[in-house]
């Protein structure tokens, strides 16, 4: 019973390394999004090109990736290149959500840049990012063949989050029924 | 007649609009309870970052359109989760949150009774001077 007593303290003292070092070592920035397992918030907005709005129901034709992207945005300049070598993947349907941008100077980052994406939202105003939680430029969400957001990376990606996890888990909603 | 209809829909209009007192204070307190998830210790009635700009103007045109601050906690909380609250709500994942400090509390109130409640050590009985400085000597030796 004494050295039950004896050890109690540093039982505690231990749980709490425990506790806060797996604190420390969690990354505050990265929010969980309440929308991943629900249905994409819906919108229509005119796309950068001009043509058809694009909406979540576009998104919802097929296991699609909206990047939310900026050209006043330094860390997607950081991601662009992975960007493009997903566009040119017949398997990736890369959508983007050009977030409180000027259109003329989005259409120039892309042509300086490349277009990876199939259309690009321009939601000038922030409203559409709002609605999809957004609150931190790049954000990419993953969005099944049933419209549900199933995924959502904050920051930049990153060449070893693309193989290890984004592709596996596109193969993996394709071959869901839809 | 005419100019008094008008008038008088001129100020029912104007009642119905205006921002009164109350919705100030309402767009206020809720602006402190917000978190702005872009500078995480601010809320957004303090960042200065775009998207806490938009956020207060979005909870100000809620509070126009006449939406309970309930509803419009749960609109920010659909979108960027119980994080974006500086009070979170009381729920499984966070008991522990909010009950940790009584729970502390609890713990230390049993220790300090602990504590209290061993017997200090015992006096040396009566007023022996003579066994005093035989231990005094005793000591003294070693």
């Amino acid at each position: 019973m004494k050295r039950l007593k004896f050890a109690f303290p540093l039982v505690l003292v231990a749980a709490l390394v425990v506790v806060l070092g797996r604190g420390l070592s969690l990354d505050p920035r990265k929010v969980d999004s309440p929308l991943i397992g629900k249905p994409a918030p819906a919108f229509s907005l005119p796309t950068l090109a001009g043509d058809q709005p694009l909406s979540h129901e576009t998104l919802a034709q097929q296991v699609s990736l909206l990047n939310v992207w900026a050209s006043w945005c330094v860390a997607c300049r950081a991601e662009h290149d992975i960007l493009v070598a997903l566009g040119k993947r017949d398997d990736v349907h890369l959508f983007g959500l050009n977030y409180k941008d000027n259109a003329d100077d989005a259409t120039q980052w892309l042509r300086q840049h490349g277009n990876p994406y199939i259309a690009s939202a321009h939601d000038l105003a922030g409203l559409v990012g709002i609605d999809w939680g957004v609150y931190g430029v790049p954000e990419t969400f993953v969005i099944d063949k049933r419209g549900i957001v199933r995924a959502k990376h904050i920051g930049p990606l990153t060449w070893p989050y693309v193989n290890q996890e984004l592709l596996p888990l596109l193969r993996a909603l394709e071959a869901e029924p839809s | 007649m005419k100019t008094a209809v008008v008038l008088c829909l001129l100020l029912l209009s104007l009642g119905a609009s205006a921002w009164d007192d109350d919705d100030e204070r309402r767009w206020r307190q809720l602006n402190l309870e917000l978190r702005c998830l872009v500078c995480q210790n601010q809320s957004i009635a303090d960042s200065h970052a775009p998207l806490a700009e938009d956020l207060r103007a979005q909870v100000r045109q809620m509070i126009e359109a006449g939406r309970s601050d309930n509803e419009i906690r749960h609109y920010m909380t659909e979108r960027y989760g119980d994080f974006v609250l500086y009070r979170p709500p009381f729920k499984p994942t966070t008991w522990l949150l909010w009950l940790g400090p009584a729970l502390m509390l609890g713990v230390a109130v049993l220790v300090v009774a602990r504590i209290r409640r061993r017997p200090t050590s015992k006096p040396v009985a009566g007023n022996d001077e003579a066994a005093v400085q035989a231990l005094l000597k005793e000591v003294e030796r070693e």
